[in-house]
């Protein structure tokens, strides 16, 4: 363990060598590229793997084949990237393949203004891929979350047997701040369960009495199947209503029942809380001081941010904010993650702040905006 | 469990009968692919459980779900990059990509122009029955201009791609097209395949009958498979400027590259040894 002054793509490849990535496959993308440099360099010296490829679709689907070779994979990009891997992605989540996708936000739509900030692309982080299923996305705000949710991806993608994706942005991703950093054999590290019959009884999707299979890997005898149509337990395609039925209530289900244990969130001034700030990523630095600035004013205000934005723990979410007379949810967009949070505090007032910036909100607007509705 | 057929035991039996039309000629590339591997297992040049198979989607590529190994049926296209992702993190493995036309040559195009740039350890088996199968008989790349395709109904106005050239100019070490017309060749071809090191590519001439026959005249598949015996033409050690590909002249094929570079993924890991504080 060491103490460092990083910034927040930095921290997410430290944070990736703690949780035991083996293979980064990359394509070079503002405000990524430090990551992929970064990892390139120390990487190798650890006995794992870097590979520039032709395309991000290519770098997706050869982390999935690495994560399916047994490796702990991840790859890093920003919209447009992140775009063109969602077919993929769709893929990772029909086979059940962990793999860690960095998605560092830029602002957009299409090459938008490449190098600076903007969380247009909160909503697409989660349902981007075609097939209706939710893949955990996990936001930092600073390097110290940026380092630790990166290792939390990991365990949960392991676990969980499921892409996950860890949204920054471009703000966080050159911020530098101190960051406690952990080695490798320093953090709790999960992996992936591994059958435990022998190759002839191996089903790879059945998942015994739980909801996630155990997982054997390319080479080691167990003749895996990797199936992108839907199949049943043993991984044979198999088009039916009820096959169709009972995989996609799994899939669902495997993340969706993981909420209590996945939500995370940080929260200031929380006492007697009756005007929420609620936001996530680098927009919760200016709230934390928007919040400050209402307390200063005489508002019962707090601030917080919530680390997981999906899947959405509705009822975790409803009991933190219980009591509190306005909910604002303050995002760099036009108001997404608000739509979320809208349904889930149905009959509670909630508000949306969206505040459009190529940098961070600044605190005083987004006490301005507030203000107009209290 | 009774072995009815000798190469039972690198099948899926219980998957049994293949989705396949009747006729298609895919079912021979699969008896001669399994046939090569038997051998290099038999000898002992490879090991059962390091064999993997990859494909992307079209009938071609369903290919792999049959054979009893490792196996992944992954997306329209993206097999390779699977494939690699295998190979790179574990390099005893022997991957094997077995794809249509359109899943290799056309959207998967990509892929193998810089698969073969890299010489990245992978046999690719493409399967070109001149056809996109799967989706009903749209035009693929290697469509022979003039004929007709459900999307090119008044003849295909493109030329067709010369696989075998691109595979060459690009540096893969072995490049062979192959046919199902002729199987003791094109199972040599897959076996010397498996056995190379660097990009291993065999183009495979294969019959769709039911899609691509259909719409030429020539409806039945013993029709068209020996349509397509008269066009190929057999040629030994062949130069790649001598690699015809065309419904008129004929298609050649035969071994055209046969070389011994070193593959991506050696190198590659006496690179990431350097970093190791090994020589370098
Ligand atoms: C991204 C994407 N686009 C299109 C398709 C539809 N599709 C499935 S197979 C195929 C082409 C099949 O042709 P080929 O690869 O030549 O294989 P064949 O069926 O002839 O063996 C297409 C276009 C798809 N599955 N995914
Ligand atoms: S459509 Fe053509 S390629 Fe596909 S299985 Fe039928 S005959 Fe074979």
């Amino acid at each position: 363990m060491r103490v460092d002054y990083v910034t927040g793509n930095t921290a997410i490849a430290l944070g990736s060598i703690a949780a035991g990535l083996r293979f980064y496959a990359g394509y070079p993308i503002t405000p990524t590229s430090d990551i992929f440099e970064f990892l390139a360099r120390e990487l190798p010296k650890r006995g794992g793997y870097v590979v520039q490829f032709e395309d991000e679709i290519a770098s997706i689907n050869a982390a999935i084949g690495a994560s399916w070779a047994c490796a702990k994979s991840m790859t890093a990009t920003s919209g447009p990237g992140f775009s063109l891997m969602v077919e993929a992605l769709s893929l990772a989540v029909i086979t059940e393949t962990p793999v860690v996708v960095v998605y560092v936000m830029r602002t957009g739509p299409s090459t938008g203004v490449p190098t600076r900030s903007g969380q247009y692309d909160v909503l697409q982080a989660t349902y981007g891929f075609h097939g209706g299923l939710v893949v955990p996305v996990l936001a930092p705000a600073t390097p110290q979350e940026a380092f630790d949710l990166t290792v939390r991806a990991f365990n949960v993608s392991e676990k969980l047997r499921t892409p996950v994706v860890l949204l920054s942005d471009a703000t966080i991703a050159h911020t530098y701040g101190r960051v406690v950093v952990r080695e490798p054999g320093e953090v709790e590290v999960v992996e992936r369960a591994k059958p435990s019959v022998p190759p002839e009884k191996y089903r790879p999707y059945d998942p015994g009495e739980g909801l996630v299979p155990p997982m054997a890997c390319f080479g080691e005898g167990y003749n895996v199947l990797v199936e992108s149509l839907t199949h049943d337990e043993r991984g044979y395609y198999a088009p039916r209503s009820d096959v169709q039925r009972r995989l996609m209530w799994r899939l669902y289900r495997k993340i969706v029942e993981s909420a209590p244990e996945l939500f995370d969130y940080g929260a200031a001034y929380l006492d007697g809380c009756d005007v929420a700030l609620v936001s996530y990523g680098s927009t919760s630095l200016s709230t934390l001081v928007a919040a400050k600035i209402l307390r200063s004013e005489g508002y019962r205000a707090c601030s917080i941010r919530l680390r997981t934005l999906f899947p959405v723990y509705e009822e975790g979410i409803r009991r933190l904010l219980n009591g509190v007379g306005k909910v604002f949810v303050v995002e760099n967009n036009v108001g997404l993650y608000y739509r979320e949070l809208r349904g889930v505090l149905r009959g509670s007032e909630v508000v949306s702040v969206p505040i459009i910036d190529l940098d961070l909100p600044q605190p005083r607007e987004v006490v301005e905006v507030v203000k107009q509705w209290l | 469990m009774a072995v009815a057929h000798p190469l039972d035991r690198y099948l899926r039996t219980d998957r049994l009968p293949t989705m396949w039309c009747p006729g298609c000629g895919l079912g021979i590339l699969l008896g001669c692919i399994l046939r090569a591997l038997d051998r290099r297992i038999r000898e002992g040049s490879l090991r059962r459980e390091n064999v993997g198979f990859a494909g992307g989607i079209g009938c071609s590529a369903r290919m792999t779900l049959y054979p009893y190994f490792d196996s992944a049926h992954v997306i329209h296209g993206r097999a390779i990059p699977f494939a690699l992702g295998v190979k790179i993190v574990k390099p005893e493995m022997k991957m094997i990509v077995v794809g249509g036309d359109g899943d290799i040559a056309a959207i998967g195009g990509n892929h193998i122009l810089h698969a073969i740039r890299r010489n990245a350890d992978l046999v690719v088996i493409m399967a070109n029955n001149m056809i996109y199968g799967m989706t009903g008989g749209q035009q693929a790349p290697t469509t022979p201009r003039g004929l007709y395709t459900t999307t090119t109904p008044y003849g295909n106005p493109e030329r067709e791609i010369n696989i075998v050239k691109l595979a060459a100019a690009l540096g893969a070490n072995y490049v062979a097209r192959g046919s199902v017309t002729h199987t003791p060749l094109l199972e040599q071809m897959i076996y010397k395949a498996l056995g190379k090191r660097g990009l291993a590519f065999v183009e495979v001439l294969s019959t769709c009958p039911e899609l691509f026959g259909r719409h030429i005249g020539f409806r039945s598949p013993v029709d068209l498979y020996s349509e397509l015996r008269k066009r190929v033409v057999v040629k030994t050690r062949p130069s790649v400027e001598e690699s015809d590909y065309s419904w008129e002249r004929g298609f050649v094929i035969g071994e055209f590259v046969d070389r011994d570079e070193p593959g991506f993924i050696e190198v590659l890991q006496e690179y990431t040894s350097r970093a190791r504080g090994g020589a370098g």
